[in-house]
């Protein structure tokens, strides 16, 4: 949006003239900015040397679309009506809960869905890609959400606790000696088999050990300091992973993780598998939609933990922390252990997806875990709005969905080209959405926020009078 | 009015002082409020009133000096020496729990002294309701009641009979200050007077011993101050809550405190009953900036 920083009270009535001035302004704007970036390209020719390309063509598009774009921007009637535009989605708690039981129905059915849709080969594509990868940030956002939306601490090293939940599963359920005390005491298929439930606690609960380990310096922290802190944090985490080789095996990574069983019942063709006891065919298959309908339940849970914590003390403690930390003291709440609950709880959750992760993926590298997880997390939880489990689940679905809807975009090709390749432009995109939904509604999808008790009424608060918080 | 058990002192605060850096915001200030009493502390802007409050309620740690509170019956010298040289926060006397508030932190002032507060500008939780606001400051007993959140997440019945309880309570003061049928407002949409009544009300609930209020009659209009009197005389008459007040409004004060504290640049310079301090011709002078001998002319000024 180049034009976005010109000036806005110029929208209410502006003649045709000096809409095309204005546009004409964000037209050279975007000049200014396309000639260094876009106009030339440096490139290996056949000889090996570098050559410069030009790209005038390049340049003159995003000039174009900077011009018009801005005239119909400010043509648009509807601009001159929009403060009213902003009460104009899930306004009504009635909304925002048919909004979740569709939701939810969808979900259900969602692997049949695809099965019966698109068939069985193509469907793990959407099951896995789609449904899993996504269903793994709407918990990885609710999860910060409980940090980040109600006790208003801006965490910005989430990733750290979706790490140490994973690489706490991968050490522990790939551990030979664990696995041949295992054999030796009960037997040696108990295991491979069980590993995956018996870590998956041990990781939440070393996620919010870690949670805790993080809360106590960050304690009197506040706002970007805070911030900044947590970002440390997580770079120290992703750094010991790589460096201390002997255990994390560096960035190499740690692979042959064991996958989750069916209770007991392993995915496989033998004769003791899954598909042999129920008397179906073997594919993979079933062990994909066995992983979704796991991280449905985690995601699910992770929401009923939320949702119940909210109408508790813990949760109110949170959000009026958020509101007025002094406040609360003067009212006798411990602010200490109020934050590093919320640090606690939320590194939990963050590292049960992190098990999650490392059970799907078989396994697991430094790489997974880098800032921008925690970045892309963070701006699901503020694109959604803080504290709206609802807001959170549908800024997921259109981050995380959006990303591998590009990289099914191949007909692009046609249109530019075959070095063409959209997912490249991915942060384009989010940069460009993030700023349109900022401008549009700048506290976030669903801003309103729910009241956890009442007496008469439930009457939602305004998102302009909730604080943000942030230490 | 009073009995005498009621006459006895709930805290004492000897030779306080508060510096930041050079600047000695309170100096020497030793005072006492009585139980039962509403004790009013005024002076001029800048003279360590608010400091004061900071220094009881924990915000601010004293540069030296004692406050001491006892919660039940008066201690006597020789249990609050013991309790002074112990190094501990509190102590049971034969007269009730004692309290070292300099040694506390704030939020357990609030929690176990039972020290409740206002503040000078709005502290509200203005994104939560009215009902919220109050339901928050029930915090540590809804908590012991949820069984520290693992009772409450299992939704065990005593935690909703105790936030049926808490919701009674809150429900007693909303109709107190008059605000029952805005129970599900946001308490940032209420207006200001509300506002200050709200944050007195969320005080009570912390259900305290003693209550400071910092400027409750800030920004009031006539009617919202009669009406603010009628409320903090009812809490002293009806409830064993007593009341700490700084005021600048000098009806305020005259008409409903007991006892009057006078600070000018963090040196007290005058102490007693109302009709006393407003003749005091220190009083007089650190209010209008006169010189002595004119005193006794001003002194018509300040009265009611
Ligand atoms: N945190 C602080 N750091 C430095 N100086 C402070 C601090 N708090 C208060 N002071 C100073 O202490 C003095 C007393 O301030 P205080 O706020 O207690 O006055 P007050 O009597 O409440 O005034 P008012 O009637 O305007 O509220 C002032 O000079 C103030 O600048
Ligand atoms: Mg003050």
């Amino acid at each position: 949006m180049p034009g976005a920083g010109l000036d806005h009270s110029s929208t209410q009535s502006l003649g045709i003239g000096a809409a095309i001035i204005d546009a004409g302004k964000a037209g050279l704007l975007a000049l200014g900015l396309a000639v260094p970036i876009l106009a030339l390209r440096t490139e290996t020719n056949l000889e090996n040397q570098l050559i410069l390309r030009e790209r005038w063509d390049y340049v003159a598009i995003a000039v174009a679309v900077a011009f018009f774009g801005r005239l119909v921007y400010l043509m648009i009637p509807a601009r001159r009506a929009a403060p009213k535009a902003r009460s104009l989605t899930f306004n009504g708690s009635g909304i925002a809960r048919a909004v979740a039981i569709i939701g939810l129905a969808l979900l259900i059915v969602y692997p049949f869905l695809m099965l019966l849709l698109v068939g069985k080969a193509a469907s793990l594509k959407w099951i896995d890609n789609f449904g899993i990868q996504i269903l793994i940030y709407v918990m990885l956002g609710w999860g910060l959400n409980i940090v980040v939306g109600l006790a208003g601490l801006l965490d910005l090293g989430y990733v750290a606790f979706y790490a140490v939940g994973a690489y706490s599963y991968a050490l522990l359920a790939a551990n030979e000696p664990i696995k041949q005390f295992m054999a030796d005491m009960i037997g040696p298929s108990f295991w491979p088999l069980w590993a995956f439930w018996i870590c998956l606690p041990v990781a939440g609960i070393l996620s919010a050990f870690w949670g805790i380990i993080l809360g106590f310096p960050v304690l009197r922290l506040r706002g970007d300091y805070l911030a900044i802190v947590t970002l440390a944090f997580g770079e120290i985490i992703r750094m010991v992973l790589i460096n201390w080789i002997d255990v994390t095996n560096g960035y190499a990574g740690i692979s042959g993780i064991p996958r989750p069983s069916f209770f007991g019942i392993p995915f496989n063709a033998s004769d003791s598998g899954f598909s042999a006891i129920f008397g179906l065919e073997f594919t993979p298959l079933y062990r994909t939609i066995f992983l979704f309908y796991l991280i449905l339940g985690l995601a699910l849970l992770t929401n009923w933990a939320t949702l119940r914590l909210r109408r508790l003390p813990v949760g109110r403690a949170w959000e009026a922390l958020r509101e007025d930390e002094i406040a609360c003291r003067s009212l006798g709440i411990n602010t200490t252990n109020t934050k590093l609950t919320a640090f606690a709880i939320g590194a939990g959750f963050g590292g049960f997806a992190g098990a999650f992760f490392a059970a799907r993926q078989n396994f697991i590298s430094p790489e997974s875990f880098t800032f921008m997880e925690s970045a892309i997390i963070l701006a699901i939880v503020v694109l959604g709005g803080m504290g709206s489990q609802i807001g959170v689940a549908i800024a997921a679905v259109a981050m995380i969905g959006g990303t591998e809807i590009l990289r099914e975009l191949d007909w692009l090709k046609h249109v530019f080209g075959a070095s063409f390749d959209p997912v490249q432009y991915r942060m384009l995109i989010f940069g460009l959405a993030m700023v349109l939904v900022m401008i549009w509604r700048p506290r976030g999808l669903i801003s309103t926020r729910y009241p956890s008790i009442y007496l008469k009424e439930r009457k939602s608060v305004s998102g302009d009078l909730v604080k943000e918080g942030h230490g | 009015m009073a009995t005498q058990r009621e006459r006895e002192p709930l805290l004492e605060v000897e030779h306080l002082m508060m510096q930041f850096g050079g600047l000695v915001a309170i100096n020497d200030l030793s005072f006492s409020a009585r139980r039962g009493d509403i004790t009013a502390i005024i002076g001029p802007n800048g003279a360590g009133k608010t400091t004061v409050f900071n220094c009881i309620t924990g915000f601010y740690k004293p540069s030296s000096g004692r406050i001491l509170l006892s919660s039940e019956g008066s201690a006597t010298p020789s249990d609050i020496d013991v309790l002074t040289r112990s190094g501990r926060r509190s102590m049971a006397a034969a007269a009730g729990r004692i309290y070292l508030l300099e040694r506390m932190p704030d939020f357990e002032i609030a929690s176990q002294a039972k020290v409740a507060r206002t503040f000078q500008n709005i502290r509200l939780f203005t994104g939560m309701t009215v009902l919220e606001n109050l339901i928050v400051a029930q915090h540590n007993t809804l908590m012991r009641a949820s069984g520290w959140t693992v009772l409450g997440m299992f939704g065990a019945g005593s935690y909703y009979r105790a936030e049926a309880r808490a919701v009674d309570l809150a429900r007693y003061w909303l109709d107190r200050i008059g605000l029952l049928d805005r129970a599900d407002v946001a308490a940032g949409d209420l207006p200001y007077g509300d506002q200050r009544r709200l944050e007195i009300a969320r005080a009570m609930c912390t259900e305290p011993v003693l209550l400071c209020l910092d400027e409750p009659a800030a920004g009031l209009n006539p009617r919202e101050s009669a009406t603010l009197n009628a409320l903090l005389k009812s809490i002293q008459s009806e409830h064993k809550t007593s009341i700490l007040l700084i005021e600048h409004d000098m009806s305020v004060v005259m008409e409903i405190s007991d006892h009057v504290v006078v600070l000018e640049y963090g040196t007290k310079i005058s102490d007693g009953p109302p009709s006393y301090v407003r003749n005091d011709p220190k009083v007089v002078a650190a209010y209008l900036g006169v010189e002595d001998d004119e005193v006794a002319l001003a002194g018509v000024g300040i009265a009611p």
